[in-house]
């Protein structure tokens, strides 16, 4: 991941909602506070967020409601234009593309879920999935052939020809999810898309999400306000609040390391345990110490390991990556504090 | 809201107000009692006030029709319309003209209109309509109905057109929608008659004329729901559009009017439905077919067959109503796979196989073709015998009523209303305005009456809203008991609200028929008929008022400890006002055409004026008298939409 170039790169963005906010923007020498842009009749969805999105990666953007997170993200696909700062799609800035670059870009690069599915009441499950390929001029059995095989993956083979209001709420969601991935895109926008769910087939639909990725390999934008959602699916989450992005991490490092208090109210009840990795615990190596023994996979939750933390009666376990090399050393009685609860 | 907050948080502010009411209040009953002292300029608008507006109205159309060439350009759309009439009146009741196929057998028209009904909306829907033409073609009405309905095959199509070419254009530009929105306003407070006097003067009198009329006055609704429905359109489903790489078109066609379908519909269900009521008044200006018909009918006091013809309106009216909406709510339901075609287009199959049994059949049984005014099974006859006996029956009871109406109602209440020093009445329009909505609501008051004073028609005026005003109350009487005791039980007020939906797509001019026949052809027959047609908004808003009080409120309040009738009073009635007041509205703005189509049967208000405006194709003073009965709808309307925005919460 380190190293590779940003699919998805935001520079400085700030996005004001009101009269002129472009030139507003510029017309400021440095950053106006709140206060100020309020009186001026403006109001700032997100403030200066710097960020960049890598090839294959989860980067789940985490807020409540009101934080700008989903502003944020339809910056990233100019649904919105930006008031100041750059934001750059495979090292092209978007701002700068004519109204025709846009819509090829969006046509071949990005799809979009959304939280209230936005599908054509008029138009069957093969017509809503097929109407990306038709925009873009595909001929009648391409399209056809792609969206049946899109319909497969998402598996709702058998209703091709059920219009949305036949379907549940599961359902229709599955079919905005074979609408945006028909055009095979390389960036994928999902904007709450599992928030008007029941809870049930929430989870049962993060499930399917997190195995769709785990073959398509997408670079994706994850937004939600459900911290539990974004520890689930993340690789990285950008937790923001007031148009600010307050911490960028991985969600170990989250919930290890909280960057403000308003961060560790959220992690404040979380289950550590069930979030924290053993490869994300471990250190390099001790000098001195050697590990041997019975590895640790560097996969597992700490969770998952509280038995062999229990019952292992080494100080140090030795932690070995997928490949089977022991790339790192856990101590077993910080993991064990992690679990239980620090002895008081 | 801030407005309301900072009034409510000013003790100086609201007491500063509350004494303006109080002056202009007083000023207005000083004036009123000491008429005798004001003098002549307070109690008349006099002379140098009245601006001849009608003059200036004629000199500008003159210089449109004549200096300009808008007759040809008028004349031309006119034969343009006139084409299309030719088309239908050939294949709908045989009128020498291309094609040369009609008229289509009344057999075949009956069977199509079934099964199109069938497909709508199953058996219901196909019994009625069925049986709505099988009654025409029976009681002999067969030629007039289809006189009728040819005129509204072409208006409705022409005007829906129009409405959506508009109402998409409209929505594109904002400062269009806003120019259009105060247009759009007067068009739908303008009484019928109107509307037809300028047509008279560049198109002439005839079907041709009437289509054009139906035309004009039909598309303001449907420019209405097109603008509604394109705004209403999910911001989601336009995002998604977008990200699916659509461009303006495709995402105007494709995303949004489709999206939008359910609203565009219900507008074309509000053309269809100003196109059958319009179509019918347009026999004023020689409209012929069921319209007419019921005129001469009415005039000769042939109640029977009034009754028979006004029931064909009724039953077409339902009919074309229960379609159009039928087809606005349907919502698409997917074809099972590996059914065999004859299977999926059975319907189409079935109407085919039936049309030509009875295309054939009627070759052999000229019947089952058309059945003539004198083969008609009309009863009119016998019904005139049996209403008479029936009148004659209850006659002691309507004469007194009447007698008692007019002595002692009517005519004291129309003299109080005469006897009003016009400056009274601004005076007290304006603290009503002052009292509402503040100085702005005063100002608009006053310039709507103040229009009115200059027009030279403030006597006719006052008599209008005389007889709205009487009406209105009457009605409300009637209509608020009704409406509790049908909010008494769920049932019965769905079979109240259904009874309100339906009788609300009649024609107005169809309300006239019950009341001549009891009342005879004079005031009170006027007032009645006013108030049964201003009496269906009020029950049906006033139930909906009601029946919308969230049930969670009236079980706090309950579970507070209040009666039954505490509930009413303190949740019930205030929750549901904002709405009722709505109906209100509505009920003022019926009474008001509907008292100005009455003229016919002689009132001496705008509608007489109107009607005499009508017959010498006087476009001036007909559009001045148009504008004051607007005035009158625009500022009850906007006493009462500022006075809900108040009291209703911000949502």
């Amino acid at each position: 991941m380190i190293a590779q170039q940003p699919v998805i790169s935001c520079q400085n963005v700030w996005k004001l909602f009101g009269p002129a906010p472009a030139d507003y923007m510029s017309g400021m020498q440095d950053t106006p506070d709140p206060e100020t842009m309020q009186a001026a009749g403006y109001v700032a969805a997100v403030r200066d967020v710097t960020l960049d999105v890598f090839p294959g990666e989860i980067l789940v953007v985490m807020g409540l409601s009101g934080s700008g997170k989903s502003t944020l993200l339809r910056c990233m696909s100019r649904l919105l234009d930006i008031s100041s700062g750059t934001i750059k799609v495979d090292g092209q800035d978007i701002g700068a593309l004519s109204e025709r670059a846009l819509i090829e870009l969006r046509r071949n690069k990005m799809g979009m879920v959304f939280q209230n599915f936005g599908l054509l009441p008029h138009r069957t499950v093969l017509g809503n999935v097929s109407f990306p390929l038709e925009m873009r001029g595909q001929d009648r059995h391409d399209r056809r052939d792609r969206a049946l095989e899109v319909i497969e993956l998402v598996g709702l083979a058998g209703r091709e020809d059920h219009f949305p209001h036949e379907l549940s709420g599961g359902q229709q969601q599955r079919v905005g999810i074979a609408r945006s991935l028909a055009i095979e895109p390389d960036i994928w926008f999902l904007d709450e898309p599992f928030s008007s769910l029941d809870p049930l087939i929430r989870s049962e639909m993060q499930e399917e999400f997190l195995r769709l990725q785990a073959g398509l390999g997408k670079t994706i934008v994850f937004i939600t306000h459900d911290f539990d959602e974004a520890l689930r699916l993340a690789d990285r989450i950008a937790i923001m609040k007031d148009g600010i992005v307050v911490q960028c991490d991985t969600p170990e490092k989250v919930v290890l390391e909280p960057a403000t208090p308003y961060v560790a109210k959220f992690t404040e009840n979380i289950d550590k345990a069930r979030v924290v990795r053993a490869g994300a615990m471990m250190v390099q190596g001790i000098a001195g110490i050697a590990a041997n023994g019975d590895a640790v996979l560097a996969d597992s939750t700490l969770h998952e390991l509280a038995r062999t933390l229990v019952d292992d009666d080494r100080d140090i376990l030795p932690v070995e990556g997928a490949d089977g090399k022991i790339i790192g050393m856990l101590d077993r009685q910080d993991a064990l504090d992690l679990v239980v609860g620090t002895r008081t | 809201m801030n407005a309301l907050l900072a009034y409510v948080a000013q003790p100086a502010a609201r007491n500063q107000r509350l004494s303006i009411v109080v002056i202009l209040v007083a000023a207005a009953i000083t004036m009123a009692l000491g008429r005798g002292m004001l003098p002549d300029s307070l109690i008349r608008p006099p002379e140098w006030m009245i601006l001849p507006l009608a003059d200036w109205i004629n000199a500008f159309f003159d210089f449109l029709r004549d200096d300009m060439g808008m007759l040809a350009v008028t004349r031309s759309i006119a034969g343009g319309v006139e084409t299309l009439l030719d088309v239908t009146a050939n294949l709908l009741y045989g009128k020498n003209r291309w094609p040369w196929l009609g008229p289509i057998p009344w057999s075949v028209v009956a069977i199509t209109a079934a099964v199109i009904g069938y497909g709508l909306g199953g058996t219901k829907l196909a019994v009625l309509a069925g049986a709505t033409f099988l009654w025409v073609a029976l009681m002999g009405q067969w030629q007039w109905a289809m006189e009728t309905l040819s005129v509204i095959v072409v208006a409705a199509p022409v005007s829906v057109l129009l409405g959506l070419l508009v109402g998409i254009s409209a929505w594109r530009s904002r400062r269009l929608a806003a120019v259009l929105n105060p247009i759009l306003n007067i068009a739908q407070s303008l009484p019928h008659f109107a509307y037809m006097i300028p047509v008279v003067v560049f198109i002439g009198v005839g079907p041709k004329a009437g289509a054009i009329v139906t035309i004009i006055f039909s598309v303001p609704p449907m420019i209405r729901m097109t603008l509604l429905g394109l705004q209403k359109v999910p911001d989601e489903v336009i995002e998604s559009g977008k990200m699916c790489g659509a461009t303006g078109w495709q995402l105007l066609l494709r995303t949004r009017l489709p999206t939008a379908r359910t609203d565009i519909l219900i507008g074309v269900n509000q053309v269809i439905m100003q196109c059958l009521a319009m179509v019918v008044l347009a026999s004023f200006i020689g409209m012929p077919g069921l319209g007419q018909k019921l005129l001469q009918l009415l005039q000769a006091l042939r109640i029977g067959q009034s009754i028979e013809i006004g029931l064909t309106i009724v039953l077409l009216a339902i009919t074309l109503d229960r379609f159009t909406r039928a087809w606005a709510l349907r919502q698409p339901v997917h074809v099972p796979r590996g059914m065999p075609w004859h299977e999926r287009y059975r319907l189409s199959l079935v109407w085919l196989v039936l049309v030509i049994l009875a295309g054939g059949l009627s070759q052999v049984f000229p019947l089952l073709a058309e059945i003539g005014r004198g083969q008609g099974f009309s009863v009119g006859a016998a019904i005139d015998v049996v209403m008479d006996r029936v009148i004659v029956a209850i006659y002691p009871v309507t004469d007194w009523l009447r007698w008692f109406l007019i002595v002692w109602v009517f005519i004291p209440i129309r003299d109080a209303f005469l006897w009003m020093p016009f400056a009274a009445v601004l005076s007290l329009l304006a603290a009503v305005g002052y009292a509402v909505g503040g100085r702005r609501s005063a100002v608009i008051c006053v310039a709507f009456f103040g229009y009115i004073a200059i027009s030279g028609w403030w006597d006719r005026t006052m008599i209008t809203v005389y007889t709205v005003v009487v009406s209105v109350v009457i009605a409300a009487l009637l209509a608020f008991p009704t409406a509790i005791w049908a909010t008494g039980s769920d049932a019965r007020s769905r079979r109240v609200l259904l009874i309100c939906d339906s009788m609300q797509t009649f024609p107005s001019f169809i309300y006239l028929i019950p009341m001549i026949m009891l009342f005879g052809v004079n005031d009170v027959a006027v007032v009645g008929a006013v108030v049964l047609f201003a009496a269906i908004p009020l029950v049906r808003y006033t139930i909906e008022g009601l029946r919308g009080v969230p049930l969670g409120l009236v079980e706090a309040a309950g579970m507070s400890g209040a009666t039954r009738r505490q509930i009413r009073r303190h949740v019930l009635w205030p929750i549901a006002l904002p709405t009722i007041m709505v109906g209100v509205n509505q009920a003022v703005m019926f009474s008001l055409f509907m008292v100005i189509i009455a003229a016919f049967i002689g009132t001496q208000d705008l509608g007489q004026e109107m009607q005499r405006a009508l017959s010498s194709a006087d476009v001036g003073k007909g559009l001045v008298l148009g504008l004051a009965v607007a005035t009158i709808g625009l500022m009850v309307d906007h006493l009462i939409m500022k006075w809900a925005s108040t009291v209703r919460p911000p949502s």
